[in-house]
C-alpha cells in the first residue's frame, strides 16, 4: 500500500513501511546520519537524522520512523538544522580534529557535515578525552578518539558477518569500541567492510594507511576478479596504480559488501615488468619489437603458411566476455578446434551469513561462466595447473590468451606450427611463441564479465595501459576481420555486439542495457564442477 | 519499632511496619492480614482488578506519575504470547531511598502487589529487577519469595484459583540507566543496559519481545491496600488529581531526615518545618529539589508555595518525580551541588545518544571549571544553550535530567555562579 507524504514541500509516494529517511532520498534529500546503514538494523542513537514532523512534540529520528499518510516532514527547517548543528557540536567536543593526518579526510561524513552545517567555531575549551590507537587484528586499526560511536562496525560483525568480534565497552563518554580479549578480527573473512562503513576515520585499513589522500584517488567502477560472485567494486587509483578496492552497491549481487580475499587481491594488477610491444621471435632465441601492423601482418602470413588445421587455444578466465568471444571467433576462422580454460578453485564457499546470496565462491576467477557460455571447456586441476598435455605438444596453430602457464616448462608449444602468446608478462612457457602480443588487464580496458548466476556486468578502465598493450578483443577482432567477412570492432561495445551475434546467450543485450548494474544472460546457467 | 524518625502527621499505610523485622516473616505478614487482597483479586477477573486500580486514581510512583490502572489497560486483552510484569526495584535516583525500605521491611507487601498486578495484566511471570547495591534488600526479597513459594502464595494454582504466577528476583549490576524501563528490559535479557527506541512500547513489545508492564516498587506496594479496601478508600487521602499517600525521602539540611509517608498535596514547607523538625542549626532555607536530582530545583520562596502533589509541583516550575526531597540551607554551595549531580549523570549515561554521551561530560567539565574559578560569563550562556540541546533529542530522558538542575540553578542562583567567576577573575586564574 503506497503512502503519500510531504517532505520539504515535495509530495512523495512510497510503499508503506518506508522510513522517512529513505523516503527523503526519493526526492534527492539526503538526511545526515551515522548509525543508520541500509544493510543493518538501526539503533537511532546518533541523533543526527532527527527531523521536524508537523504535529510531533519532539524531533523525530527519521531512520526508524516509518512514513504515515499526510505526514508533513521538514528536513531543512530551522529546528532540524539547529538540531543537527547542536549534535555536530557535541561530536566535536572530543574529536581530535586530526584531519591532516587522517586517512578518512576528504571522504569523512563528520568533516562533510560539519563543513556544511556545523558551527563556525566550537565552544568547548575543555581537555579532550584520549583513547589512543588499537590494533583490532586483520587489516583494521582503530583510532578511538575519532570514533563517533555509531556502532556500525559492531552491528556489521554481529548481524551481517554474524561473528561477534566487536563490542562497546564502558558507558557514557567513556564508551569505546573494543575486541573481545586478544582475539580481534583475525580469521574473519569480511572485516574489511567495517572500514568502509565507518563514517569517520576511526577504523582504517592497515594496508591503505597513509598511502594516499582521498582527493587524489580516481574512482573507476569495476567488477572484482577474485571469484565468480562478481562483486561490484571501485578501483581507487593514483599514479596509474591501484591503491585499494572498495565495494560498490549492487543489491542484486553484493549489497554493500565485498570479502577480504577479493579486497586484498589487487597487487597483481600493479605488477611491473610488462610486455610493452609486440615481439616477433626469429626462431633462434632472438626477438624483435615491432609495430602492431607488422606483427599482425606477420601473424596472418604465418597462419597462412600453417594452413587450415586443428587449432588449440588456452585462455584465462580473467579475460572478458568480449576477449573470449573474439578468441573463439579467431579459432573458428583458423579452422576450428578445442579451446580450454583453467581456473583455481577453493575447497569451499565462504558465505556472508547476514547476506547469504553473497559468498566468496569456489571458482577463484571472474569469468568462468562467461568462458563456458562462449564455448571454452574447463580443464586442469583445482589449483589451475595441468590439463594441457595435448595442447603443449600440439603441432598446428596454438593461441594462448592471458594464462601465464606458470606450471608449464619451456618446451610448451615447441612443436606448434604457429604459437601466438597474448599476455601481460612473459613466462617460461612463452619461450617458443612465434609472436608475443602485449594485452591489457581488466583494469586497463572496458569489458564485461559473467558471474556464476549468469549476470553480465561491465567494468571500465581505471589505469593507462603500458606501452603498446591493447585489449585482446581489439587484436583478435582485427585478425578475425582479416580472415572473414566480419567487421573489425572499434569499441568494446562493438565487440560485445559481435559476441551477441555468435553466442545466443548474449544476443540482444547491449552495453546500454547492462548499465552499471548488469543484466542476466538469456539462458539458464549451469555451473560445471558443482 | 525503632525506625529512625516518625511523625504524627504521617498516614502510614505502606510504611506501617517500617522498623519491625517480624514483618519480613511470611507467617507474621499473614497474621496481620497479608495475602488476603491477593485471594480477593484472584477471585475477580483481571479487568475488574484494573478497574479498581483505575478508580483509586493511583499514579505511578517511579517519577512520571502515569495512572497505573490506565497503564495496565494497555496490555493485550487476549494472551497470544506470554505477558510479563516487571517490578522496577532499581531505585537509584540520587536522593531516593523509599523502595529500598519497602523491600527491606515489608517484602511480602511488594510480592503480594506483584502477584495482583500480574493477574491484572494476565502475566504468569513477575521479574523483580532489584538494584545490585541493595544487598540486604536482595537477600530479604529472595528469602520472602522462597517463603511465599513454600506457602503456595506464589507458584501453581494459587488459592485454588487455577492461576499460576512465578516470581523471579533479578539482581542488577548497579547502573542507573537500568532503572529506565526499556534499559531494564535489555539488562534483564542479558544485553547492555541501553534504553530502546519507543515505539514499540513495552505493552506491545517488552521484555523478551513480549507484552510487558513495568511498575515501581511503591506503586505495587499500594496495590494490595487498594484491592482490599477499594478505590474510594484510597481517594480519601491526597488530592483529587493526585490521590493516596506517598513516601517522601527527605535528605539534606533538616533536623530529622528520613522516609515519611504523607498524603499527596502536603505542603512542602510543613514537611520541612514540622515533620522534619526544621532546618539544621536554625539556618535559613536556600533551595529544595522536591523530586530527586532529575527535577528543577526551587528557591525558598517557591518552596513555601509548593504543595507536594504532581500538579502543585508543576505550578512552581518543578516536578514531584519520585518525591525525593533534597533540602539545602544557606550554607549549601549550589554550583558544587549541581556539578555533583551532573557528574553522576555523566557517569551513568549509557553512551548511546550523542547529545547525552558528550553533553553530560561536557556540562560537568564546564561546571568544574567554574567551580575552580576558571569560568567566564560566556560559559553560563553555553551551559544554558547546550543543555537545552540535550532536551527531547535523545532516546530516553537521562539527558533531559541534566538540563533541569543546570538551567534552574543558573536561572535562580546566577549570583552564585557569577561570584565564583568574579573571584576567579580577581585572582587572575580565568
Amino acid at each position: 500500500m503506497p503512502v503519500t507524504l510531504t517532505i520539504d514541500g515535495h509530495e512523495v509516494t512510497v510503499p508503506k513501511g518506508t522510513t522517512i529517511l529513505e523516503a527523503a532520498k526519493r526526492i534527492g534529500q539526503e538526511v545526515p546520519h551515522y548509525c543508520y546503514h541500509p544493510g543493518m538494523s538501526s539503533p537511532a542513537m546518533c541523533r543526527l537524522c532527527l527531523v521536524e514532523v508537523e504535529g510531533a512534540p519532539k524531533p523525530i529520528p527519521s531512520c526508524v520512523t516509518t512514513v504515515m499518510d499526510g505526514q508533513v516532514v521538514h528536513t531543512q527547517s530551522d529546528q532540524a538544522k539547529s538540531n543537527r548543528q547542536a549534535v555536530l557540536e557535541f561530536y566535536l567536543v572530543n574529536h581530535p580534529l586530526d584531519c591532516p593526518i587522517c586517512d578518512m579526510s576528504g571522504e569523512c561524513d563528520l568533516q562533510d557535515y560539519v563543513h556544511e552545517e556545523g558551527r563556525e567555531s566550537g565552544r568547548s575549551r575543555e581537555p579532550k578525552r584520549i583513547f589512543g590507537r588499537d590494533d583490532f587484528g586483520g587489516d583494521v586499526l582503530f583510532y578511538g578518539d575519532r570514533c563517533v560511536m555509531c556502532t556500525r562496525c559492531v552491528r556489521f560483525m554481529s548481524e551481517v558477518e554474524q561473528d561477534s568480534r566487536l563490542t562497546v565497552v564502558e558507558r557514557g563518554s567513556r564508551s569505546v569500541i573494543d575486541t573481545f580479549f586478544d582475539e580481534g578480527l583475525d580469521g574473519t573473512h569480511w572485516h574489511g567492510n567495517i572500514v568502509d562503513i565507518c563514517p569517520v576515520g576511526a577504523l582504517v585499513s592497515k594496508d591503505f594507511l597513509h598511502k594516499a589522500r582521498a582527493w587524489d584517488l580516481e574512482h573507476t567502477p569495476s567488477v572484482c576478479t577474485s571469484c565468480s560472485q562478481g562483486c561490484n567494486i571501485e578501483l581507487h587509483t593514483r599514479d596509474n596504480l591501484v591503491q585499494r578496492l572498495k565495494p560498490r552497491e549492487n543489491l542484486d549481487v553484493n549489497g554493500w559488501w565485498m570479502c577480504d580475499h577479493g579486497r586484498d587481491n589487487y597487487e597483481w594488477i600493479n605488477q611491473g615488468g610488462r610486455i610493452e610491444a609486440p615481439l616477433i621471435r626469429d626462431g633462434n632465441g632472438g626477438s624483435k619489437a615491432v609495430a602492431w601492423k607488422e606483427a599482425l601482418t606477420a601473424l596472418l602470413e604465418k597462419a597462412g603458411d600453417a594452413g587450415k588445421g586443428t587449432v588449440r587455444a588456452v585462455a584465462s578466465p580473467l579475460a572478458s566476455n568480449e576477449d573470449l568471444g573474439a578468441l573463439k571467433a579467431l579459432v573458428d576462422a583458423l579452422g576450428g578446434g578445442d579451446s580450454v580454460f583453467r581456473s583455481a578453485r577453493a575447497e569451499q564457499e565462504i558465505v556472508l551469513k547476514g547476506f547469504p546470496s553473497l559468498a566468496r565462491r569456489r571458482d577463484l576467477a571472474a569469468n568462468t561462466t562467461g568462458a563456458e557460455l562462449v564455448g571454452l571447456a574447463r580443464t586442469g586441476a583445482d589449483d589451475a595447473s595441468g590439463g594441457l598435455d595435448e595442447v603443449s605438444g600440439h603441432g598446428g596453430v596454438l593461441v594462448v590468451l592471458g594464462d601465464a602457464l606458470a606450471d608449464q616448462d619451456a618446451d610448451f608449444g615447441k612443436n606448434a606450427a604457429l604459437y601466438v602468446y597474448l599476455g601481460s608478462h612473459e613466462s617460461a612457457a612463452s619461450a617458443h611463441a612465434d609472436l608475443v602480443l602485449p594485452v591489457t588487464t581488466f583494469a586497463e580496458q572496458e569489458g564485461t564479465f559473467t558471474n556464476l548466476s549468469g549476470r553480465v556486468q561491465r567494468f571500465w578502465p581505471g589505469l593507462e595501459a603500458p606501452g603498446m598493450a591493447r585489449p585482446p578483443w581489439l587484436i583478435l577482432g582485427a585478425l578475425v576481420a582479416e580472415l572473414t567477412e566480419a567487421e573489425a570492432p572499434r569499441s568494446a561495445a562493438d565487440a560485445f555486439a559481435a559476441l551477441g551475434g555468435r553466442v545466443p546467450a548474449f544476443s540482444g543485450l547491449t552495453y546500454d542495457d547492462l548499465g552499471d548494474r548488469g543484466a542476466v544472460v538469456n539462458e539458464p546457467v549451469s555451473i560445471s564442477g558443482d | 519499632m525503632a525506625y529512625p524518625y516518625v511523625s504524627d502527621r504521617e498516614v502510614r499505610i505502606l510504611s506501617k511496619y517500617f522498623g519491625d523485622p517480624k514483618q519480613r516473616h511470611v507467617d507474621t505478614y499473614v497474621e496481620r492480614g497479608g495475602y488476603k487482597a491477593l485471594e480477593k483479586a484472584l477471585g475477580m477477573g483481571p479487568d475488574d482488578v484494573v478497574d479498581v486500580v483505575k478508580s483509586s486514581g493511583l499514579r505511578g510512583r517511579g517519577g512520571a506519575g502515569f495512572p497505573t490502572g490506565v497503564k495496565w489497560s494497555f496490555m493485550p486483552k487476549e494472551q497470544r504470547k506470554p505477558h510479563y510484569l516487571l517490578c522496577n526495584a532499581d531505585e537509584s535516583e540520587p536522593g531516593t531511598f523509599k523502595d529500598r525500605e519497602l523491600m527491606r521491611w515489608d517484602p511480602h507487601q511488594l510480592i503480594e502487589g506483584c502477584l495482583i498486578g500480574a493477574h491484572a495484566i494476565r502475566a504468569q511471570h513477575v521479574y523483580i529487577y532489584c538494584r545490585g547495591e541493595f544487598f540486604e534488600a536482595n537477600q530479604v526479597l529472595a528469602r520472602a519469595v522462597e517463603d511465599a513459594y513454600g506457602k503456595g502464595y506464589i507458584g501453581e494454582n494459587i488459592f485454588d484459583s487455577g492461576h499460576t504466577i512465578d516470581v523471579t528476583v533479578h539482581q542488577g549490576a548497579g547502573a542507573y540507566i537500568c532503572g529506565e524501563e526499556t534499559g531494564m528490559m535489555n539488562s534483564l535479557e542479558g544485553k547492555r543496559g541501553e534504553p530502546r527506541i519507543k515505539p514499540p512500547f513495552p505493552a506491545a513489545v517488552g521484555a523478551f519481545g513480549k507484552p510487558s508492564t513495568i511498575n515501581n516498587v511503591e506503586t505495587l506496594c499500594a496495590i494490595p491496600h487498594i484491592v482490599a479496601n477499594g478505590g474510594e478508600w484510597y481517594r480519601q487521602y491526597g488530592t483529587e488529581k493526585s490521590p493516596g499517600t506517598k513516601l517522601f525521602c527527605v535528605s539534606g539540611h533538616v533536623n530529622k531526615p528520613g522516609n515519611y509517608e504523607l498524603p499527596l498535596g502536603f505542603p512542602l514547607i510543613e514537611l520541612i518545618e514540622d515533620v522534619c523538625g526544621g532546618m539544621r542549626d536554625g539556618n535559613a532555607l536556600k533551595a529544595v529539589i522536591p523530586g530527586g536530582s532529575s527535577v528543577p530545583l526551587i528557591n525558598a520562596e517557591e518552596a513555601r508555595a509548593c504543595s507536594l502533589d504532581y500538579e502543585g509541583c508543576l505550578e512552581v516550575g518543578t516536578m514531584l518525580g519520585c518525591a525525593s526531597v533534597i533540602v539545602m540551607d544557606e550554607t549549601a554551595d549550589i554550583v558544587k551541588q549541581v556539578r555533583r549531580m551532573v557528574d553522576f549523570y555523566a557517569h551513568e549515561s549509557c553512551g548511546q545518544c550523542t547529545p547525552c554521551r558528550e553533553g553530560t561530560t561536557w556540562t560537568a567539565q564546564i561546571l568544574r571549571r567554574i567551580e575552580n574559578g576558571k569560568g567566564t560569563e560566556d560559559d553560563l550562556d553555553t551551559l544554558m544553550e547546550m543543555t537545552q540541546n540535550m532536551v527531547g533529542t535523545t532516546i530516553c530522558v537521562l539527558s533531559d535530567s541534566v538540563a533541569a538542575p543546570v538551567q534552574s540553578s543558573i536561572e535562580k542562583f546566577r549570583d552564585e555562579y557569577l561570584a565564583l567567576i568574579r573571584r576567579g577573575e580577581r585572582m587572575g586564574v580565568a
